[in-house]
């Protein structure tokens, strides 16, 4: 079975995201008036595996091995069937 | 002293570090990241540069590379690593160092001379220095701000090397831009010891580092 993986990185709650006030304050100078500015990395791939919950738990590993650093970062994982 | 100079795709400081080593009078050797046997090294130095591009964070690609394991050898034969500028985003994304180095508060590659207080002369690196000298060696980075979520035991455990004294380039926490393992052995340092070797060069304050290592033991 072959899944689509999205893998959404983001920095922990409450940590310094300077690229996202900067982002914000460029918005600002444009007339855009916006708040809670956000930015976030997704990383997609796909992988043949058996079921949904092997596909799980791999990805989870690589995101506490090499896409993520759990001490400053938060990801999500979204796993979706291949429909073709 | 055979000192190992660890090279990347990207890093861009090994040959200033391999200049400043020979300087000091160490015999440098040029170590590509798929060596895993370090055991005929007294010491490695990462040097600065973009290794790896930046992808993903700085340094946590070069983290998970096979040379990693022979410098974890030599740490655990109480051998002397440094990490500097990306050298210590990889050995911090490595997990030889507490903390991590983000992007700095105002999100721009930041170069320019600094005034650096020493803040410990228990490293190697840090041994030719007087606690609390203050000197000037260069930073450059975009990622160099230090955080740390357990500042009180890096303070009771002396492994604050280095601070910024005055201006705050970065927005590091308490201005913090060097820092060691519990043993004072691993050292991670944001600024560029190697970029400050000579008079001609604006300051030769960096020099001590390397001798310090080379007076180590």
């Amino acid at each position: 079975m072959k899944y689509n993986v999205e893998v959404m990185i983001s920095l922990k709650k409450g940590m310094l995201n300077p690229e996202a006030s900067t982002i914000q304050r460029a918005l600002a100078l444009l007339g855009y008036e916006v708040h809670k500015t956000e930015t976030l990395d997704i990383v997609k791939f796909s992988m043949d595996k058996d079921n949904e919950e092997l596909v799980k738990s791999e990805v989870e590993d690589m995101c506490e091995k090499l896409l993520c650093n759990p001490v400053i970062q938060d990801y999500q994982i979204s796993i979706n069937p291949q429909q073709d | 002293m055979k000192v190992g100079v660890i090279r990347f795709p990207g890093s861009n400081c090994d040959r200033d570090v391999h200049y400043a080593l020979q300087l000091a009078g160490a015999e440098p050797e040029y170590i590509w990241w798929n060596q895993k046997d370090l055991r005929h090294l007294d010491a490695v130095v990462i040097p600065g540069g973009f290794s790896y591009g930046d992808y993903l964070r700085a340094g946590a690609i070069a983290a998970i590379t096979p040379v990693i394991e022979g410098i974890k050898n030599l740490v655990a034969e109480e051998k002397p690593v440094l990490g500097i500028c990306n050298g210590a985003q990889i050995l911090s994304e490595v997990g030889l160092v507490p903390g991590v180095f983000m992007v700095n508060e105002n999100p721009r590659f930041n170069c320019q001379w600094s005034q650096i207080r020493i803040e410990s002369t228990r490293t190697p690196f840090t041994s030719s220095f007087d606690k609390g000298q203050v000197i000037k060696i260069p930073i450059a980075h975009a990622e160099g701000r230090y955080y740390n979520s357990d500042l009180q035991s890096l303070k009771d455990q002396d492994q604050i090397v280095l601070k910024f004294q005055g201006e705050n380039p970065n927005g590091s926490l308490e201005g913090i831009t060097g820092v060691c393992d519990e043993t004072g052995l691993v050292c991670a340092l944001m600024p560029h010891p190697e970029r400050a070797l000579e008079q001609i060069m604006g300051s030769d304050n960096g020099l001590n580092f390397f001798k310090g290592l080379l007076n180590y033991k």
